[in-house]
């Protein structure tokens, strides 16, 4: 339906452009006036920390491509070269090498966040497969990245990964020649990452913008789980949340200049200060730190196409869980089982990732085989049955009257409304 | 994920150490693979580079490693950075001669400039090949950011040599050095004590060269690190000082929410 908006601002010029194209209404709408529950704590920070680092890694990312050239002969010394010549591009080097490591930390909280207090459940299903692209996204980005510097690392993680194609059966080969370019990683597979390297992050943002607006379309979660029941349960997003997020974003810069001023190199693998060469394998390939639970999955399964299938899979079974938890209570603070079993499974994917960083020898494999099989356990059997099993605590009337202090977090105060399946707005 | 990985590694190792020492009593077993710790100028948030120490690594480099190894990434203008004066960077540069293409169109030579990169001692990997018995003598530009233990492997390298142990059957070549992964290393034992004469005085141990060599290459590897320590400090202040006070304002917006 055509017709032009009736817009309430004062300042002509603002009128004239909202009248036409409602930016600054809907702005205001959905980041001003929006209603957001009241009863936030400091791990609905992440999703705003995740959105900034993104906008960074693209304004560093930006001003390296300008300086960078993806030529197989040249990648290494370019990335020297941004280092000692170009002003502040050790800075933006750092930044953006030690903000991919920022990125998942930041987005790994989120998700957890999410899981302990069940924001994948209905109705914010799409919302949360919507992250799951993200994360895949990230992954996929971080990892052509991590190719670009052109050190031993990059050629050889680029060289393992890229291979794990090959155990699909008949056309496993074909694909890994189609995606190298050639028959090794080589220049042309350079050129193509530099290429989708760039091109993903606007991807990205897409997806996020998705993100935001099922986001908005849903309303947030919050700590204990329950629906909005009226305006009393909600503060406007400014300034509330506006201020808290501040605090929150200057703790992460905070937390990022340490690294980037004082141990740049920190998470980096000293391997891919060495330039590139295919004849020489390092004696040890290790992907990045976010990447060793996957690797650490994929090892732990003795044939190739098996563990590749398992490796995808631990992110595809994200996809279903919202229908994997049979429980109706969002909140892990009422569900005493769930509860327990969440930190079991977070000290599994701890344990995924020091297995990924190790050889698979001795104690490793065995680690690795139990951890692996408790994460698609508590994923494909223990979710759908404790969900069934379980006896929720009591869940509060509603955010502005909670039964349960929420910040003491104790157990049920007398007077608490008996658990109920979740109500539809 | 490095750090993690070196740490359990260190776990691992400390705990072999124990085993070791316990189950054998040799000392000389817990030695072998085991950094040193010299303690640098340039270590911790405000560490700064010794101008003297790097000065007269500088002087090794020149004089001892460079016949071996490059020093491709880096400027002679860098030297600036540990103390020389711009005249100084340009007579260090001049006494180099770099390939141009004369005005004739024919391949001729010219005086370095500050602005040129260091001068590498051979032509190409082959060329190193070929003089040294096979062995290619690895760039020293970032070699060390390229090398787990940092500063401490290096200085371990270069004061890790000594006779192998009995039974040790070595390489034609090879040499045999504590520090070195599998401790065979085709590097000749590139420092003795009394090596080089410094002018400033100090005396020329194997363990002073090395740590001044180190420390040159330390700089060389992050010519950035001072001014990268000082704007982090400021900036941490500053981020610190945003937060108290973003704080503050947060504890008043929310004072009327119950
Ligand atoms: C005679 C030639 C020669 C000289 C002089 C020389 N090196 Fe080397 N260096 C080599 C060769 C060859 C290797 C490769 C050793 C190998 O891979 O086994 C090497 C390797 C190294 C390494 C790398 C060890 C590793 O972990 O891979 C370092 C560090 C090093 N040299 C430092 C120095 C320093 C510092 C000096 C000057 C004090 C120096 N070298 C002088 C020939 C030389
Ligand atoms: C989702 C956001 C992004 C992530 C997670 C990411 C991740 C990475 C990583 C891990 C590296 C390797 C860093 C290193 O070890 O040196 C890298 C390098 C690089 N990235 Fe990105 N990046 C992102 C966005 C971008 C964008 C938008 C651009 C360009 C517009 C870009 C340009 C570059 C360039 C030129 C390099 C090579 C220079 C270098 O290695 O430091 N990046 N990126």
């Amino acid at each position: 339906m055509a017709g032009l908006h009736k817009s309430d601002y004062k300042n002509p010029v603002v009128n004239w452009i909202d009248t036409r194209l409602p930016l600054f209404t809907m702005m205001n709408k959905e980041y001003a006036v929006f209603p957001t529950p009241k009863n936030f704590n400091y791990f609905w920070n992440f999703g705003a920390l995740a959105t900034v680092t993104l906008l960074l890694m693209i304004a560093t990312g930006v001003f390296l491509a300008m300086n960078y050239t993806p030529d197989s002969n040249m990648a290494f010394d370019s990335v020297e070269r941004i280092m000692r010549d170009v002003n502040y591009g050790w800075l933006l080097r750092y930044a953006h090498a030690n903000g991919a490591s920022m990125f998942f930390i930041v987005v790994y909280i989120h998700i957890f966040r999410g899981l302990y207090y069940g924001s994948y459940k209905t109705p914010r299903e799409l919302l949360w497969m919507l992250g799951v692209v993200i994360l895949l996204l990230m992954m996929a980005t971080a990892f052509m990245g991590y190719v670009l510097p052109w050190g031993q690392m990059s050629f050889w993680g680029a060289t393992v990964i890229t291979n794990l194609f090959s155990a699909f059966p008949l056309v496993g080969n074909a694909i890994v020649t189609w995606l190298w370019g050639g028959f090794a990683v080589g220049d042309p597979t350079l050129h193509r990452f530099f290429s989708l390297h760039y091109l993903l992050p606007f991807v990205l943002i897409g997806v996020v913008f998705f993100h935001v607006v099922a986001l908005h379309i849903t309303g947030s979660n919050n700590p204990l789980g329950i629906d909005v029941k009226s305006p009393q349960d909600t503060l406007p997003f400014h300034p509330y949340y506006t201020i808290k997020d501040s605090v929150g974003l200057c703790v992460f810069f905070m937390v990022w200049a340490a690294f980037v001023f004082f141990a740049p190199n920190f998470f980096g693998d000293p391997d891919n200060y060495i330039p590139a060469n295919p004849l020489q394998t390092p004696s040890e390939i290790v992907p990045e730190w976010y990447f060793l639970p996957y690797y650490a999955i994929l090892r732990s399964v003795p044939n190739k196409l098996g563990g590749v299938c398992m490796m995808f899979g631990s992110i595809l079974v994200l996809f279903v869980l919202p229908w994997l938890d049979t429980s109706p209570v969002r909140s892990a603070r009422f569900r005493p089982i769930y509860r327990a079993l969440f930190w079991v499974h977070v000290v599994a994917c701890i344990a995924l990732g020091f297995v990924g960083a190790h050889r698979p020898e001795g104690w490793w494999v065995v680690l690795g085989r139990v951890a692996t099989t408790y994460y698609f356990l508590h994923f494909l059997v223990l979710l759908p049955i404790i969900g069934k099993l379980e006896r929720p605590l009591p869940l509060p009337e509603s955010i502005s009257r909670p039964v349960i202090p929420p910040r003491g977090g104790g157990g049920p105060l007398p007077g608490g409304a008996p658990a109920k399946p979740m109500e539809k707005p | 994920m490095r750090p993690a990985l070196s740490t359990a590694r260190a776990g691992g190792q400390f705990a072999a150490t124990l085993l070791a020492a316990t189950l054998l009593a040799a000392p000389a077993i817990a030695q072998e693979g085991q950094l040193p710790h010299p303690g640098w100028s340039f270590s911790g948030p405000f560490g700064t580079f010794d101008r003297a120490a790097a000065q007269r690594g500088f002087q090794i480099y020149k004089e001892v490693c460079s016949n071996c190894h490059s020093l491709k990434e880096a400027y002679y203008r860098n030297l600036e950075g540990i103390g020389l004066s711009e005249e100084q960077v340009k007579a260090v540069a001049a006494s180099v001669t770099v390939p141009t293409i004369g005005d004739d169109g024919q391949p001729a030579e010219r005086p370095a400039l500050p602005s040129d990169h260091f001068k590498s001692p051979f032509a190409n990997d082959k060329a190193a090949r070929a003089a040294l018995n096979g062995a290619l003598p690895p760039d020293l530009s970032v070699i060390v950011k390229a090398r787990e233990g940092g500063p401490d492997y290096v200085y371990g390298v270069l004061t890790g040599y000594g006779e192998p142990p009995a039974g040790m059957k070595m390489g034609d070549g090879m040499n045999y050095n504590r520090v070195f992964p599998g401790h065979q290393i085709a590097m000749p034992q590139p420092l003795q004590a009394d090596q080089v004469q410094y002018s400033d005085g100090t005396k020329p141990t194997l363990d002073q060269e090395a740590h001044d060599v180190v420390t040159f290459l330390t700089f060389i590897a992050n010519p950035e690190m001072e001014s990268r320590k000082q704007i982090g400090v400021k900036i941490i202040l500053f981020l610190a000082m945003l937060t108290g006070i973003t704080y503050v304002v947060k504890r008043r917006v929310w004072s009327d929410v119950h």
